[in-house]
């Protein structure tokens, strides 16, 4: 009993973990949606780079690993506004089906980049010292990168939270997510307003696949092999919604966790079950509006 | 004393969106044969209405009931099948499509043919001639053949009263047929509006006020979500209160 | 984005030009028996591509997970081929396809009840629930190695598949002959009149009175049955079958098919697998790393650029010429 009570806080915790970066990586792709419509299925690609960003200028450039994380965050953000200017901003009105073509275009690129710059095998990430072996929390010991991992991801989301309560880009967020041409009739400028999160949200998922690097794992198929998560977080929150997907990505980090180390027989199909389940139940998503 | 069942009637029908109510105790009746029109200020909740009517909307409290039978239940394809038609206020057409397949899409719906794959849509004659038929009798038959999006704006507001006309409903819910039309192409809706069948019971909502007046036996003024007066256009049209709510507004007197 | 055939005024005749492809593909069979395998694989994806613009370029469902259907249809034909000993051809294509369509009806009465993101996101979660069983379930599909003892006995007890691939070649082209002509039925019926209606205008489609969920479960089913069957077909004239029939990749390949040759157009079907095969064959070799940046490339550009497909730039390139007279 003992060991198994140790288990479930063992796999709660890592499953926490896993969640927090699900969340930080998926949030952008729920706001995207929320604010432009714009399904992007490339997201997974903003983390990739993120992760490829932490892990090369650590190994190659010697780059200390707060300013790795934080160049991580910054070089993809960036990088996105250039996408976003050229590209995605003229795809906003086009249909769903193009929308996912082209998305699907941009994975095929950014993979075969990655290929071809780093090959196919998974990148070992190097943490620094002090984030390494045990950390001593509540009489237990628990990896110190995990518990990093849930600390700095919650002072994120926290900041983001506040962010968008609290400040004037937040407000407009939050009115243009509800109904964008009254937001527009308003004077909210919504091109600046849509760049400006996009590349918020898409640095913010280079940020998670720094930072969860460990848990998942940066090679060049990630933005395929993933995707099915940032989006089930999504749907299952709620598009548009901040703090649904979060709830949802904590809930799958757990579970996934769970069945991983239950069952692994059966891989992820119980995760895809109950999001199917869910889904049923509410079509919107746990905390989503109208369908 | 009304001996004949109404055709469309709600019973206390009332909704809400949170605090926000937007119908409230609504009764009201649609005869048989009616020229009935629906009319109020801008978000008096009349499209509101229509919805519930039709089951896109579901009140949060009352009775729908259409040919005797409650549907306040019943999904909006099944109250269509019991005879329940609509235009929209804002086109919902199939653009691409030529005018005919428009109509014919919803005639064969009515004929319960929509379904069949293994013959083809041309060589089902009965619905393309009932298709040519209905656009005839709306002086729509030169354009059969033209691309929605290739006709005036008055011509698509015909067709869409023909997709409603060719599902042969015993109720038809006109919303703002006129809207949008310009002048010169609003008389042809109007000489439309005059000739639809006799035996089909017609509610309209308007906020053009010649049109109201010319066309509705009764008049139902729907204020704030609630019915403010009911009655004939000369009844209507004295009532102070109407005025009020219409003051600055055109009418007619 | 999609020109359409059909409709109440459309004469469903077939033809002059309809008759192009199969000759094109006669003559290949006869000029071009060093490209028979080639041939054969090309005719495998049309199907498959036909059955996916069935419901995207028709119904207008999106979906990144028809592969669910024919990775289902191939590894049924491979186990009741290598595990069950049941080796007629034809049982095995009629039991892929029994399975397509039972995935189908299930799991799309679900997921047709959702819309865009989630019902795509859906789609993706089914297949890679059949993924995670074809890797694990090795005893039935050969996990990551593949299925590969995949007996084949000959076509109506007659025509023998020979190493030259001829008659696999026949019988695909016969296989997709009949599927062609159950697409075309369909689109110049009131069925599929119904189906451009749906996607045009749903909204419409309810308020006159059609089953919307019932329509789009009977063609998503009738769709998931054909990629079962161009599944088994594919694994009948490989005699293997791996876990790429899965994959991804794979689903994006085939929404390249169709986008490259021109979505809801039934020959866009046909033209798309053609252009993409052979070039792959002719490129991919040469340039592996190259060829999914192309391919992703090409995606952007025919969005932004050149949105339909191939047949849209034909259509173009005629509308021009018209009025040039």
């Amino acid at each position: 009993m003992e060991t198994f009570l140790a288990s479930m806080v063992s796999v709660a915790f890592h499953g926490v973990a896993l969640g927090m970066i699900l969340y930080v990586i998926s949030v952008g792709l729920s706001v995207t949606m929320g604010l432009m419509g714009f399904a992007n299925l490339a997201h997974g690609v903003f983390a990739l780079a993120g992760g490829y960003i932490l892990t090369t200028s650590i190994s190659r450039f010697g780059v200390p690993f707060p300013l790795a994380l934080a160049l991580a965050f910054i070089l993809v953000a960036a990088g996105s506004v250039v996408l976003e200017r050229l590209l995605y901003s003229r795809l906003y009105n086009a249909s769903d089906l193009e929308q996912v073509l082209f998305t699907i275009g941009l994975i095929f690129i950014a993979v075969a980049v990655a290929r071809f710059i780093y090959g196919t095998l998974q990148q070992p990430v190097y943490l620094p010292d002090y984030l390494k072996g045990q950390f001593p929390l509540l009489g237990r010991d628990f990896p110190t990168y995990r518990v990093f991992i849930i600390v700095f991801s919650a002072v994120t989301v926290g900041l983001l939270w506040f962010g968008v309560e609290r400040t004037h880009w937040g407000a407009m967020v939050r009115a243009a997510v509800d109904n964008r041409a009254m937001a527009q009739s308003v004077g909210i400028n919504t091109r600046r307003l849509f760049t400006l999160t996009f590349a918020l949200g898409s640095g913010l998922a280079g940020l998670g696949g720094a930072l969860g690097a460990e848990i998942i794992a940066i090679q060049p198929t990630y933005p395929f092999e993933n995707l099915v998560y940032f989006l089930v977080v999504v749907a299952v929150g709620g598009l548009g919604s901040l703090r649904g997907p979060f709830v949802a990505a904590l809930l799958i980090g757990i579970a996934d966790t769970s069945c991983k180390y239950w069952l692994p027989q059966y891989g992820a199909f119980p995760i895809y079950v109950a999001t199917i389940a869910i889904l049923l139940w509410r079509p919107a998503g746990l905390f989503g509006r109208h369908a | 004393m009304n001996a004949t069942l109404p055709v469309l009637e709600t019973r206390r029908l009332c909704k809400s969106f949170g605090a926000l109510t937007v119908a409230d105790n609504i009764n009201f009746r649609l005869e048989s044969g009616a020229r009935h029109a629906l009319i109020g200020p801008n978000g008096a909740g009349k499209t509101t209405f229509v919805n519930m009517l039709t089951g896109v909307l579901p009140p949060s409290s009352g009775q729908i009931v259409l040919g005797g039978e409650d549907v306040t239940r019943v999904a909006q394809a099944a109250r269509v099948k019991r005879g329940l038609g609509r235009t929209f206020q804002i086109n919902a057409l199939f653009r691409k499509l030529p005018v005919l397949d428009n109509v014919a899409l919803a005639v064969a719906e009515r004929r319960g043919v929509a379904h069949r794959m293994l013959r083809s849509a041309n060589a089902h004659s009965e619905v393309r001639d009932e298709s040519m038929e209905l656009l005839a009798t709306l002086g729509l038959a030169p354009e059969a053949s033209q691309r929605i999006l290739d006709l005036p704006y008055g011509k698509q507001r015909l067709v869409e009263i023909a997709i409603a006309l060719g599902l042969r409903p015993k109720v038809l819910l006109l919303d703002e047929p006129a809207a949008g039309v310009p002048s010169l192409e609003s008389g042809r809706i109007l000489e439309v509006l005059d000739n639809l069948p006799k035996d089909i019971a017609i509610l309209i909502i308007e906020h053009d006020m010649d049109l109201v007046f010319r066309f509705a036996q009764r008049i139902t003024v729907l204020v704030q979500g609630e019915v403010l007066i009911e009655g004939g256009p000369e009844e209507i049209a004295k009532d102070r209160r109407v005025h009020q709510v219409y003051l600055g507004e055109q009418h007619h007197v | 984005m999609s020109a359409h055939a059909g409709g109440y005024s459309a004469d469903p005749g077939v033809r002059r030009v309809e008759w192009l492809p199969w000759l094109v593909a006669l003559a290949a069979f006869f000029l071009l028996p060093e490209y028979l395998s080639l041939g054969a694989r090309i005719l495998i994806y049309i199907l498959y591509a036909l059955s996916l613009d069935l419901i995207v370029g028709y119904a207008g469902i999106i979906t990144l997970g028809h592969s669910a259907y024919f990775g289902l249809g191939a590894y049924v034909a491979g186990i009741l081929a290598a595990r069950v000993g049941i080796t007629d051809p034809l049982v095995q294509l009629v039991a892929a396809g029994a399975a397509g369509a039972l995935l189908g009806i299930s799991t799309g009465a679900i997921i047709l009840r959702t819309r865009a993101l989630t019902l795509l996101m859906l789609t993706l979660a089914i297949t890679s629930v059949l993924l995670e069983i074809a890797n694990k379930a090795t005893n039935l599909t050969g996990g990551a190695d593949g299925l590969s003892g995949v007996v084949i006995a000959p076509v109506l007890g007659m025509f023998r598949f020979d190493i030259f691939g001829k008659t696999a070649y026949l019988y695909c082209l016969v296989v997709l002959l009949l599927g062609w002509w159950l697409v075309r039925k369909i689109i110049y019926s009131p069925f599929g009149t119904a189906l451009t209606g749906l996607r045009e205008n749903s909204l419409r489609m309810h308020a006159i009175g059609a089953p919307v969920y019932w329509r789009l479960v009977l063609v998503y089913t009738i769709s998931a049955t054909l990629a079962g069957v161009a599944g088994g077909l594919l694994t009948q004239t490989n005699q293997f079958v791996g876990l790429n029939v899965l994959s991804f990749e794979s689903a994006g390949e085939l929404l390249v098919m169709l986008i490259l040759g021109g979505v809801g157009r039934l020959y866009g079907a046909f033209i798309g697998p053609l252009v993409y095969l052979i070039a792959q064959d002719l490129l991919a070799k040469q340039f592996p790393e190259y060829w999914y940046f192309g391919i992703g490339t090409m995606l952007v550009l025919v969005v932004m650029f050149a949105r339909g497909g191939i047949l849209g730039i034909v259509d173009g390139i005629l509308g021009k010429l018209r009025t040039m007279r």
